[in-house]
């Protein structure tokens, strides 16, 4: 889960005094062997035979032969825009969301909680991982339910209205609207951005803030010149750690949502098993992998953090 | 009315910060809660009347219990497979420079940065161009291969931050590579082992996207059942899977620091 690397130690590497000698030399891909072998040939592997089974056609029933059919990609992408347009936009506001839910609370963790309460709201923060994602997702349709003391509450603070006005609802509901799979996948990956956050807030020496303190700066101050600059390696690992499944994930949009509001991943899982349409599956897998690689590469350029392993 | 208003002002982070608490963990209450329930109709999302008919007869529903106990086989292979794997990486990756290292940091970070569905598509292509029969195997081939990455960054994180010190004490008091493995550098890194086997478990067991794309017909896993039954009709009995799984897991993780802070307060 952390995937920060902590404070380097002191020169760790290398260490066994008999490096040098040959056998020694063979002893790291002997370790590395079994494990690469694995993701080699169940994830490498699979990816280049995608990339292959996106330009085949045929059936089931008479076989796939490579045909070059480049215009799969091309027929995907324009039936299925609005799905990597959902995609993209409901897994960005839902980042935004948990960076902005999951933030105080990791910094109460980090900064407020005293040692015993700090373990016990881990405990809860991580607790929920082990109760199926699926039964807590369904729990949200009882929350949010027609004419439920949630949406009531929404209606009566006029937070619907406006909501309305952006077209994240219509009416007076939630369920089967975008702003029920934003919450679902607010809420699903919300451990995933307080988890590295909190990694990153606790190493902070509470020091720092005294000093900035003593230096005139207002708490808000010490938030944005210390605080936040600090955490930023954090903020990166959280906010890829909630984007990159939000915007393949199906179930959200399947369970919360209506035919209108399905994404990518919906019509991945409908091409593959339903449909059977392997290479238009394989197509829109593609370049959902493209399209978020690319997003990856240009983001974590900008934040300028490399050490996430 | 001002003090109010100032006490909040000064509390404002906490105040946010056990909203999202809240938020987090009022799923959780609402299962519990629904867990009693005696629906009308086949779902079991409107409250009714107050039952306890399915803690009574946690296994009344068809197929259910099945689903579990197969859940709960592969996450326990997934874990070994992964754990042992995994920590071999681990060990090559914080102990050793060679040549191919950054490749193979690569390799490992990757799995973790594609979202599943890619995965489980290209993985489900992959055994049906091999006419490769999906089912048990198919799906733990798959469990491993997501879980081993996360043993890897658990695992290496640790075995960075021990010092080399205490295993060259062990060498220099005449240990053999062995001893020192057994004795020193494995209680040692078994933290990080014990959190990277945790989390595996984890994940395989409630995963259901990777799943749904490599399994059979007759492989239903426990998140599978409940995909199924949330278009068919949910029985309470999920429900009551949920809490429980719930409270073991709170149980589990409170007893782990209980003894983890005796073994401190003793050593």
């Amino acid at each position: 889960m952390t995937t920060t690397t902590p404070a380097a130690p002191p020169q760790v590497i290398p260490l066994t005094p008999a490096e040098g000698k040959p056998r020694r030399k063979l002893t790291p891909y002997w370790l590395l062997l079994p494990g690469i072998a694995w993701l080699v040939v169940f994830f490498a592997v699979p990816m280049l035979y995608q990339a292959s089974t996106s330009l085949q056609t045929g059936s089931l029933e008479e076989g796939f032969k490579v045909t070059w059919h480049f215009s799969t990609y091309w027929d995907a992408l324009v039936e299925y825009k609005w799905h990597f347009v959902r995609s993209f936009s409901y897994a960005a506001v839902a980042t935004v969301l948990c960076l902005a839910v999951g933030y105080p609370l990791a910094y109460t963790i980090a900064f407020k909680a005293s040692k015993r309460w700090r373990n016990v709201i881990l405990i809860l923060v991580i607790a929920p991982f082990f109760t199926s994602f699926l039964i807590r997702t369904l729990a949200w349709k009882t929350i949010l339910s027609d004419g439920g003391p949630v949406v009531g509450a929404l209606n009566a603070l006029h937070v619907l209205d406006l909501t309305n006005l952006v077209g994240l609802t219509s009416g007076d509901r939630v369920l089967a609207t975008p702003l029920a799979v934003v919450c679902g996948l607010t809420y699903n990956f919300l451990p995933f951005m307080i988890l590295p956050l909190y990694t990153s807030l606790e190493r902070i020496d509470p020091r720092l803030h005294e000093a900035a303190g003593d230096l005139y700066a207002r708490p808000f101050t010490t938030f944005r010149k210390v605080t936040f600059p600090i955490s930023l390696p954090g903020v990166v690992a959280g906010t890829l750690l909630t984007f990159i499944p939000a915007s393949g994930d199906y179930i959200n949009a399947q369970l919360l949502g209506s035919p209108s509001e399905q994404m990518v991943g919906n019509g991945i899982q409908k091409q593959f098993l339903n449909v059977l349409d392997y290479p238009t599956a394989a197509a829109l897998s593609f370049i959902l992998m493209a399209l978020i690689l690319g997003m990856v590469t240009v983001y974590m350029r900008k934040a300028g953090t490399e050490e996430l392993v | 009315m001002s003090r109010i208003l100032k006490w909040v002002r000064a509390h404002l982070v906490v105040l946010a910060g056990l909203l999202a608490l809240a938020y987090l963990v009022l799923p959780n209450l609402v299962v519990l809660a629904f867990s009693f329930n005696k629906p009308v109709g086949k779902f079991n999302y409107e409250w009714n009347e107050f039952s306890t008919d399915a803690w009574t007869n946690p296994c009344g529903v068809a197929d259910m219990c099945q689903s579990l106990s197969l859940s709960l086989q592969i996450a326990v292979l997934a874990t070994i497979g992964a754990t042992v794997l995994g920590t071999m990486v681990a060990f090559a990756l914080a102990r050793y420079r060679f040549r191919g290292r950054s490749a193979t940091t690569a390799m490992i970070f990757l799995p973790m940065a594609m979202p599943e569905v890619v995965m489980a598509a290209s993985l489900g292509t992959l055994f049906l161009n091999m006419r490769i029969p999906f089912g048990f195997t198919t799906i733990l081939i798959a469990h491993i291969m997501f879980c081993l990455s996360f043993v890897v960054t658990a695992v290496k994180a640790r075995v960075m931050s021990m010092d080399p010190r205490l295993e060259q004490a062990a060498q220099d008091l005449y240990a053999t590579p062995v001893q020192t493995f057994l004795r020193v550098t494995l209680p040692l890194a078994a933290p990080g082992i014990a959190a990277g086997a945790l989390l595996s478990f984890a994940l395989s067991f409630d995963d259901f996207i990777i799943t749904q794309f490599n399994s059979g017909p007759t492989t239903v896993t426990f998140p599978m059942f409940v995909w199924g039954a949330s278009q068919r009709g949910i029985p309470v009995q999920v429900n009551v899977i949920g809490t429980a799984m719930f409270l073991a897991a709170v149980v589990l993780t409170v007893a782990g620091q209980w003894l983890g802070n005796r073994r401190k307060a003793t050593a």
